[in-house]
């Protein structure tokens, strides 16, 4: 096996253990990452919510927000489906960039 | 370490965009010039890597959690300009399609996380196993040292991003306008949780990689 093919094998293995990435911090009770608080979560924390963060904090409605994690199937779709499109404009960034020998 | 909208002033997003846009094209003309057509895969990998590490949350139990970035190793095997190219990819799509990182601050997480990181962790790299064999068990631990002094260096970066925030833009009444954590609480917090934790994180999967590469293919490592 070429070692390129055993890399995205890797790719493919991390992809279906994504789920460790929602289960150990319900595990381990933690919450979200550092400065990445909702503006409920910010009222909770420090009385009220900025109001340029309030008003700048929905400009943007992804069509997947964080990667779907209520489910753990779900989580998994979205590794893949990210992998697969960062993968393919990689390639095709590399196509318009690389040269041949 | 994923900036979401609203914790950064426009200005302040804007800036980092401002600064980025250069570097973008400096990539580019040097990936141009370097990149061979057989290393497209591996570029394709790297981004695929960084995107994939990132959704593995580690926690600080019952703390906050964090990821490994793998910006170090995608500069070990394409090099630093070329790591930047596959970052930036892996950020705009984790913020455009998954909301992670802000719009508005695609700019200053590709600064840190796309440039600062990789760029500081290579060249730690180099320095440490200069003049070492490719299968050297040096080479591979000045990948890991790299790998943990480069995300704290754009952990650095992050916090200090949001810690000036509270001191450049506040309202009348004296309250915040976007983050509202000062430099003595948001440096200490994204660099102290990396140097306690999220640091071995990222030095222990780029030791591994490299590591395993080193057995399969020594000559795809710089």
């Amino acid at each position: 096996m070429k070692t390129i093919s055993k890399l995205w094998l890797l790719i493919a293995i991390l992809a279906v253990l994504t789920p460790l990435g929602i289960i150990l911090p319900e595990l381990f009770k933690a919450g979200g990452a550092w400065g990445e608080w909702s503006a409920e979560e910010m009222r909770g924390l420090v009385g009220y919510i900025p109001k340029g963060l309030e008003r700048l904090s929905s400009l943007w409605n992804a069509p997947i927000p964080d990667y779907a994690s209520n489910s753990k199937i779900s989580y998994i779709v979205s590794a893949v489906l990210g992998v697969t499109l960062v993968a393919i404009l990689l390639f095709l960034v590399g196509k318009f960039l690389g040269k041949k020998e | 370490m994923h900036i979401p909208d609203g914790y950064l002033s426009p200005q302040t997003g804007g800036f980092f965009y401002l600064i980025m846009m250069p570097l973008w094209i400096a990539a580019s003309r040097v990936v141009k010039k370097t990149l061979k057509i057989r290393q497209v895969p591996y570029l394709a990998f790297s981004a695929s890597f960084v995107f994939i590490i990132m959704m593995f949350n580690i926690p600080i139990p019952g703390g906050s959690t964090g990821h490994a970035v793998g910006g170090t190793l995608a500069a070990i095997l394409l090099g630093p300009w070329a790591a930047m190219i596959a970052i930036t990819v892996a950020l705009v799509v984790q913020a455009l399609l998954f909301g992670d990182g802000g719009i508005t601050a695609i700019g200053a997480n590709c600064f840190n996380m796309a440039f600062v990181l990789p760029f500081a962790g290579y060249y730690i790299y180099r320095l440490i196993s200069m003049g070492s064999a490719k299968n050297s068990m040096r080479r591979a631990v000045a990948s890991a040292i790299g790998a943990y002094l480069g995300i704290n260096v754009a952990a650095f970066f992050t916090g200090f991003e949001f810690g000036i925030q509270p001191l450049l833009y506040h309202a009348a009444d004296g309250k915040a306008l976007y983050c509202p954590y000062g430099l003595n609480i948001a440096v200490p917090a994204m660099l102290g949780e990396h140097i306690l934790l999220f640091g071995w994180i990222e030095a222990v999967v780029t030791f591994l990689v490299i590591r395993y590469l080193q057995k399969e293919d020594p000559n795809l490592i710089l």
